[in-house]
């Protein structure tokens, strides 16, 4: 049997926990916000000195075109290598596979090298595409795993139907995968969002194009130990993702937790 | 053409047309990482300060990596780093695990939701508010002085500045981020640990301790690996948090090997040195990943 006594030190166990998960972020709201008294002026400073409307701005344009062309992207890739079985497709699966594991200070002083002579450094396009690469490594595996879940008879129905692949797909398929995909949406968004050595390499002299975690840093840089005003910046870019999470909690925890489980 | 029939493959079912669906994604992905990949790998054997022409070096910077005592104590900072990121938070989740899974909790979801959020926050904003939490007058030193006044010695002090401390203060800000990937995980998999189990080894007379090694341990094994997978990379690629509180400072206290990539390159110009680092880093991210999951799956097999 199990007493009233364990039981409150399980409550009391976890509550602590939560409590530690969430000083931090509590602290840095109540400091931003001079809270009790609720002071907007430091979210005031720091938007105006901080440019962080700009900012954010550049963060939504760099996140929607990687998260659009690798969703587009990952869906076909893992459409091919989990339905349809050419030659090859289970050495392009361990070729996307390995990617998961390259961490991007690994690629970034090559990438920036490169993208420098491509004229592509101090662009979106030059954060975006290596940021679209390696969505597409994660991207592609996720969505393997769904299309093998789909049931054979399922394909096979369509194919009789005298649906081409390509119509499957989109009509068929993704339709009925949208939880997938939309997992698959959300992780790449926020890693996408909160990426700073990429773009800290990439956009070495181009002010306006920082995106917001890097606008933060070099805000961080300039404002040394005003923390009311730094948190109140890190509370600015930190939000976007947390609204999402808090809504759809339960995708990025299966996502995350399931990225790395090999099926 | 017609398809061989049997052998697993549908009749009539597309075959090469697979290479055109996953072109366009190989195509980037092999012109953004798989080439970049290579071009490291290239660099790191050559000296070169990134303007103007290099020299092959061969190996050397390799040789250097395993060597320079400023590099090797970068590793033997992410060693310690692991610690903070992935064994102790591991050991934590443990201890809330054990305690829950002898019990149904209600309000579970909600616990769930918050031990996960510092996962979803960017590292650079986790910096900031933790630089404010070690700040001379932030809440750590606050909370220190309080003990003080009750007459505990004076521990306060500047945490991300002092030479002993600033990287087991920085290994903290990881614990405090990868505890709740560890418990999340663990949560789950007990979720998945049948409860007649628990029933037997209750009947058996276990107390909680020997119904945690019995039961509970062996059941999350998977969920171990992939828990200590995930926090032990994250561990290795700490750049932001070391950029954003300390640049390796003070000295080289914090100094780490995703840190030096950087440095090496951009302050240094040691670019052919900051790619051997670069590879060397991933080589250690392949080989932990490879082997902890190994680790974790080699009893139960494919289960």
């Amino acid at each position: 049997m199990i007493g009233t006594r364990e039981r409150v030190l399980n409550y009391a166990i976890l509550v602590a926990f939560a409590f530690v998960a969430l000083f931090p972020l509590v602290g840095a709201v109540q400091q931003a916000l001079h809270l009790p008294d609720l002071d907007l002026s430091a979210f005031q400073r720091a938007w105006r000195d901080g440019h962080f409307g700009t900012y954010l701005r550049n963060s939504v344009i760099v996140t929607t075109v990687t998260v659009a062309l690798a969703t587009v992207l990952s869906i076909m890739a893992g459409y091919a290598l989990g339905t349809l079985e050419f030659r090859g497709s289970g050495a392009l699966f361990l070729l996307f596979l390995a990617g998961l594991t390259v961490p991007t200070e690994t690629v970034v002083v090559p990438l920036y090298f490169d993208l420098r002579t491509l004229g592509l450094d101090n662009t979106y396009a030059g954060v975006i595409l290596p940021q679209v690469a390696q969505s597409v490594a994660f991207g592609s595996f996720w969505m393997r795993a769904y299309f093998r879940s789909v049931p054979r008879a399922l394909l096979d129905a369509a194919r009789v139907d005298g649906a081409s692949s390509w119509t499957t797909l989109w009509r068929v398929l993704v339709p009925m995968g949208r939880p997938a995909v939309l997992t698959m949406v959300l992780l790449v968004a926020m890693w996408t969002w909160n990426e700073f050595l990429l773009p800290l390499v990439v956009l070495n002299s181009a002010e306006d194009l920082r995106t917001a975690p890097l606008g933060l840093s070099f805000f961080q840089g300039a404002h040394q130990t005003d923390y009311t005003l730094l948190t109140a910046g890190a509370l600015i870019i930190a939000a976007p993702i947390v609204v999402l999470y808090v809504f759809l909690q339960r995708h990025f925890i299966t996502g995350m937790l399931s990225g790395a489980v090999k099926e | 053409m017609t398809p061989p029939r049997g052998k697993g493959r549908p009749p009539g079912a597309p075959r090469n047309i697979g290479w055109l669906y996953v072109l366009p994604a190989l195509l980037v992905y092999a012109a953004f990482l798989v080439w970049p990949v290579i071009r490291g790998v290239w660099f790191s054997l050559y000296e070169w300060d990134g303007l103007g022409t290099g020299t092959w070096a061969g190996l050397s910077n390799y040789a250097r990596v395993a060597t320079d005592a400023s590099l090797r104590g970068a590793f033997g900072h992410a060693l310690v780093l692991v610690v903070f990121y992935a064994v102790i938070p591991c050991l934590l989740a443990f201890v809330l695990v054990a305690a829950v899974s002898r019990t149904r909790v209600r309000g579970l979801a909600f616990f769930r939701t918050v031990l996960f959020l510092p996962q979803v926050i960017a590292m650079v904003a986790v910096a900031v508010a933790w630089q404010w939490m070690y700040s001379p007058d932030g809440p750590v030193n606050g909370f220190l002085r309080l003990l003080h006044t009750l007459g505990l010695p004076d521990w306060s002090r500047g945490w991300l500045g002092d030479f002993d401390l600033a990287l087991p203060a920085v290994g903290l800000v990881g614990t405090w981020v990868e505890v709740g990937l560890a418990m999340v995980l663990f949560l789950a998999g007990v979720q998945k640990i049948p409860r007649e189990l628990y029933e037997a080894a209750r009947i058996d007379g276990a107390g909680p301790v020997a119904e945690f090694r019995a039961v509970t341990l062996p059941g999350l094994r998977r969920e171990l690996g992939v828990a200590l997978t995930l926090t032990s990379v994250a561990a290795l690629r700490n750049f932001d948090l070391v950029y954003v509180t300390t640049k390796g400072g003070p000295g080289e206290a914090t100094k780490v090997p995703a840190y030096e990539v950087y440095h090496r390159t951009f302050e240094t110009g040691e670019v052919g040195l900051a790619c051997a680092i670069g590879v060397t880093l991933a080589a250690l991210v392949f080989a932990l990943t490879a082997g902890i999951s190994r680790l974790a799956e080699g009893r139960r097999g494919a289960a």
